[in-house]
């Protein structure tokens, strides 16, 4: 993490300038939804590379396993049977996502952190996590609009997927990116994924798939992990993708508008009280003339 | 007639402080998640992770203890005839023309209000602030009403300090009110000035 240290666009909860000296190239990954084949080996990349390990779960009747983003699964895979009714009648399709943070160039979570320089996102475009800042309130949960980040049991501290910052920032790629057998993973800069995602939307429409689309919600200002979806036109059929992300208007208000309002009409107040006792004085007791001339 | 005259008891007096104390520390550390301007101040309790974990405690202290007060004081706080003139005659009030108000019981339309803006906003901070609170509780909630209780909370804390600021500063500028929070009594002159009524019914009984 120290390694990007002047590069910087953006910590959260700080009011000056974050260290930018230092300006990199904006990078994305690319996941092709549909050359993914379920495989996991991306999840296991991922806790392999941050030597992290999921506790061992049980069986529900499902390929998901974990069931769902922990502090340890920065990553899993979400697999979905959706029917799809055409004029050649219903289809059974198994869709699979590679589920995790999506590097918002809006980021939720860090306009929602109160805790100076815990999340920080650097000018390529990755939105990191530096757990030591962290103090456990969970306002990342709330802020994010991809319901990622998750607070660990074991120490209350929020985990999520750092798009391997510290391989990128040697100029490796992401370790989920090195390991996936099918290639439906590919790492570059966001200019050369965008251009990659667009040839392969037009081999998906030649075979038929006339909705093929890349996911780059503008909601969010665009993301630094994108998906190229079969089916763009209804993203929620990818175990409930947001359609069109954006953060929730109460977190904006809440860490927007409100805020400095907020301190400005407390600031006011306690001026107006001070201000009010220069002018008009205390409110005593003038018939209490005696003691008073006493003391 | 004697000089004194008890308006709070012991018990009052101490429930008070342990809610005003409560308070100071609870808008502290809440303040400091509120604005990164404020964030030092998660030092006074030992850095950003002890402010987080204490200020639920101190927040759920606070209103177990304004509960008490609240349902002792609620009687005294019903508004009058005589309130809806005080408040139409603020400017009285603020310029200290106090001969031209209308008489005031124990508490004017002023202290009133106070009161229930206090239990409004002690009621929502309690309750918004259990439906947020990790990692406890919050886990049985829904984003959505997460995102919304912690607006709502945001909201009804600036309510309460900004209410607060107006308590703490009537008491000081109306001199001898303290006395009444900190020694139990108020001098007979001061509750003949600012509470003709109550002055009346308390001399009388005694």
């Amino acid at each position: 993490m120290p390694l990007q240290s002047l590069d910087i666009t953006r910590r959260s909860a700080t009011t000056t300038p974050s260290p930018s000296a230092r300006q990199t190239t904006k990078v994305a990954k690319l996941i092709d939804v549909s050359k993914c084949i379920g495989c996991k080996a991306c999840q296991v990349a991922c806790n392999e590379w941050n030597d992290l390990r999921e506790e061992i779960g049980v069986n529900h009747g499902a390929y998901d396993n974990p069931r769902d983003l922990t502090a340890n699964s920065w990553t899993v895979m979400r697999y979905a049977e959706v029917e799809e009714v055409s004029a050649e009648g219903t289809r059974l399709e198994w869709l699979i996502r590679k589920d995790g943070c999506m590097h918002c160039a809006d980021p939720g979570c860090l306009k929602a952190c109160p805790a100076p320089g815990a999340i920080v996102q650097y000018s390529n475009g990755i939105v990191d996590f530096h757990e030591e800042y962290c103090i456990g309130c969970g306002n990342c949960i709330t802020g994010c609009p991809f319901d990622v980040p998750r607070i660990s049991k074991k120490d209350n501290k929020a985990y999520k997927c750092t798009l391997c910052s510290d391989r990128v920032s040697v100029g490796m790629e992401p370790a989920c990116v090195k390991v996936c057998p099918t290639g439906a993973i590919v790492f570059g800069s966001k200019e050369d994924m965008i251009e990659h995602a667009e040839e392969r939307i037009v081999d998906l429409k030649e075979r038929g798939y006339k909705n093929a689309g890349l996911y780059d919600p503008q909601g969010v200002g665009g993301t630094h992990v994108m998906y190229v979806l079969k089916h763009a036109d209804d993203p929620e059929k990818y175990s409930g993708l947001p359609k069109d992300p954006s953060i929730s208007p109460m977190v904006a208000l809440w860490k927007g508008a409100f805020k400095p309002l907020a301190l400005l009409v407390i600031g006011f107040t306690a001026l107006a009280g001070f201000v009010h006792y220069v002018k008009v004085g205390p409110n005593e007791i003038e018939e209490d003339g005696e003691e008073k001339e006493k003391a | 007639m004697s000089k004194y005259i008890q308006r709070y008891t012991e018990t009052e007096r101490i429930n008070h402080w342990i809610v005003a104390i409560c308070f100071i520390l609870a808008a502290l550390s809440g303040l400091a998640f509120f604005h990164p301007s404020m964030y030092w101040l998660v030092n006074l309790f030992g850095g950003g992770a002890w402010a987080r974990i204490l200020h639920p405690f101190i927040g759920l202290t606070m209103f177990v203890f304004f509960f008490i007060i609240m349902l002792k004081f609620w009687n005294h706080n019903k508004f009058n005839h005589n309130d809806r003139k005080w408040l139409g005659q603020w400017r009285d009030v603020v310029a200290n023309r106090e001969d031209k108000l209308p008489e005031v019981g124990r508490y004017n339309a002023g202290q009133k209000a106070l009161f229930w803006v206090m239990v409004v906003s002690m009621i929502v901070l309690m309750v918004t602030g259990m439906l947020f609170w990790r990692p406890y509780l919050s886990q049985f909630q829904s984003i959505g009403v997460i995102r919304f209780v912690t607006l709502l909370h945001a909201m009804a804390a600036t309510v309460l300090i900004i209410g607060i600021i107006v308590h703490v500063y009537a008491a000081i500028w109306v001199t001898g009110t303290l006395r009444g929070m900190t020694r139990g009594s108020v001098s007979a002159a001061w509750a003949k000035k600012h509470h003709a009524a109550w002055h009346r019914e308390v001399t009388k009984q005694g």
